[in-house]
């Protein structure tokens, strides 16, 4: 590989972020530009945008190996991630946000919820779920980020850190919302040549669709005796009804991962940004089509590459990338693509972790500027602007500091634990909030905090995985996890959290007064 | 079916591909519906309405 043509490429790229960075700054002239990009995004901008920052490089590298080693089963992520993701996300709730955040002022998910509920309790606690959940993951990102900087262009990783967030704070910063989608939508559109690239390439070096599957599906003897013993039937196959392969697919992945993206602070936001029900629809269509060429390509090629490493190595994809689930991916792109397509794919992954990082950050800095700061000292108008500027400086440094002192056994489940905690709190009230007039604002903190609870509860003494990398159980119960017996420990904080807050939500709602009539016409002004 | 015996991992990859092209169909199939006007192009239009109803009325002699 040429280190130097590597770098002039990535030269030219960051040139072309920083230019559409400096075109975000010089359109922001009030908050509305910075925090909801003045509401009058273009539909491909939107919807490239929510596809960038809804897919990092976490999804195509990390679930990617996880279909290298499990196999296709995880394409039940890349149904939702379409179906509930971009579908019933874009045209049941983005038309609802987009009208009633209009209706009420909003500029961001807290404050939209804060102000249907006419509390502002509401806003800053919520402001403070994203302020302090969304950095683990933020810093997830970070660090994969700066280890593939790393290793490619051969930067000291430490400089690496350092160099990466600078120049993302640097453009969310001063562009604000505009500054951060104009260089998604550049971004996505990297994301998709490659991952376009890569499938057809895949497909056609493995003598096409139905002969690629067929040497995958004639495979299931090669299939280790451990993975066999978790419920691993084949690659072309479900996990065995039950077992705990069964339960992490189907309860982390496609409850957690599938449905927690519709309460996602950093996405709902995206709603807000257009100026009619009409761009939405012609987003859906964008949408649709990004996102399958995203987690559809990354699962397929991620367990086809079984067959590649078998007929040229002799080994399958998880002994060919010794061990590491995560190197299967970057491992077989090395092996199976030629030279130009290394680039172009490094190209990918750089975006996909800006495109989403830069979105964290802007969403942590709404969250405690806008969301904590001026809601807990009374302020209004004016000065959301820099508040909101140094909030965003404050997530990047927290996030860098993360990223240097955290362990990694902390710092993997961070994902887990913020989109666990974003559905638990977010959902069932901003699905009541949209849908259901009756939804008071008692019910609606009561929920949210039962969710956000159950869900910390969950993390901590329940699911295995998060509780024995934070050993908080360990120290109080003197045990790893609170309940052994399978499936709980495999189990996901979602599949409890979610109902406890919703049944929480109705029946304390159902238990206290309606709320008045004319704010609730306010809100649902223009809404069927 | 293209390869693939299990049909729950065949029919969640034909999933896959039909929702996408859901998301298709519905974005043209909605492609010019639901445009709403900008405040100051409703107003415009309102007072170009009373500019022409009051030369209307000027020409009959009303």
């Amino acid at each position: 590989m040429d280190i130097i043509l590597l770098n002039i490429i990535i030269l030219v790229y960051i040139l072309a972020v920083g230019y559409l960075g400096y075109r975000g700054w010089r359109e922001t002239r009030d908050s509305a530009d910075y925090m909801v990009a003045g509401r009058k995004i273009h539909p491909y901008v939107m919807a490239m945008s929510y596809g960038a920052t809804f897919i990092s490089t976490s999804a195509i590298v990390g679930f990617g190996g996880t279909a290298g080693l499990f196999g296709m089963g995880l394409l039940w992520l890349t149904f939702l991630n379409i179906f509930v993701g971009i579908f019933i996300a874009f045209v049941v709730f983005g038309k609802r946000t987009r009208r009633m955040g209009h209706n009420l002022s909003a500029m961001t998910f807290p404050e939209l919820l804060a102000r249907r509920f006419e509390s502002r309790f509401i806003q800053y606690f919520g402001g403070l779920v994203i302020f302090l959940g969304m950095p683990m993951y933020a810093s997830v990102v970070l660090i994969g980020a700066a280890r593939f900087i790393e290793t490619t262009l051969a930067i000291d990783f430490d400089l690496a850190l350092m160099l990466f967030s600078v120049i993302i704070a640097a453009y969310v910063v001063l562009g604000g919302l505009k500054g951060v989608m104009y260089t998604d939508a550049l971004q996505a559109t990297i994301m998709f040549v490659g991952m376009a690239f890569l499938l057809v390439m895949t497909y056609s070096h493995l003598g096409g669709i139905a002969p690629a599957h067929q040497a995958l599906t004639g495979m299931a003897n090669l299939v280790p005796a451990n993975l066999a013993s978790m419920g691993h039937l084949g690659w072309t196959a479900m996990p065995a009804f039950g077992s705990a392969w069964w339960w992490t697919l189907v309860s982390t992945l496609v409850l957690g991962v599938g449905i927690g993206v519709l309460a996602m602070p950093q996405l709902v936001v995206r709603f807000m940004t257009v100026k009619s029900s009409r761009e939405i629809n012609r987003a859906v269509l964008v949408g649709g089509i990004f996102i399958l060429m995203m987690t559809g390509v990354a699962f397929v090629v991620g367990a086809l590459s079984n067959v590649y490493f078998v007929q040229n190595e002799g080994v399958i994809a998880i002994a060919a990338a010794s061990g590491n689930s995560d190197s299967i991916i970057p491992v077989y792109i090395n092996a199976a693509m030629p030279e130009w397509f290394v680039y172009i794919f490094m190209l990918t992954l750089l975006a996909a972790a800006m495109s989403t990082l830069s979105s964290q950050f802007h969403a942590q800095g709404t969250a405690i500027g806008r969301d904590v700061y001026e809601t807990l000292v009374g302020m209004r108008g004016g000065r959301s602007i820099p508040i909101t500027r140094i909030g965003i400086i404050i997530a990047v440094v927290v996030a860098v500091i993360l990223g240097y002192v955290l362990p990694p056994s902390i710092i993997a489940p961070g994902t887990a634990i913020f989109f666990g905690l974003c559905a638990a709190a977010f959902l069932p009230m901003y699905a009541c909030a949209l849908f259901w007039r009756r939804a008071t604002r008692a019910g609606a903190i009561a929920g949210m905090v039962a969710g956000t609870f159950a869900s910390l509860f969950w993390l901590v003494f329940v699911h295995q995985k998060e509780a024995i990398a934070l050993g908080i159980a360990k120290m109080i119960l003197g045990r790893d996890v609170l309940i052994a017996s399978m499936p709980w420990p495999v189990v996901d904080p979602i599949v409890v959290a979610l109902p406890v807050s919703l049944v929480v939500t109705v029946a304390v709602s159902l238990a206290t007064k309606p709320p008045a009539a004319d704010h609730v016409e306010k809100c649902f002004e223009g809404i069927d | 079916m293209l390869g693939i015996n299990d049909p729950w991992i065949l029919g969640v990859y034909l999933l896959s591909v039909l929702s996408a092209l859901l998301c298709v169909a519905y974005g043209l199939a909605n492609w010019n519906r639901g445009g709403e006007k900008e405040a100051n192009e409703i107003r415009e239009e309102v007072s170009w309405e009373k500019g022409e109803t009051s030369m209307e009325e000027k020409e009959l002699g009303l």
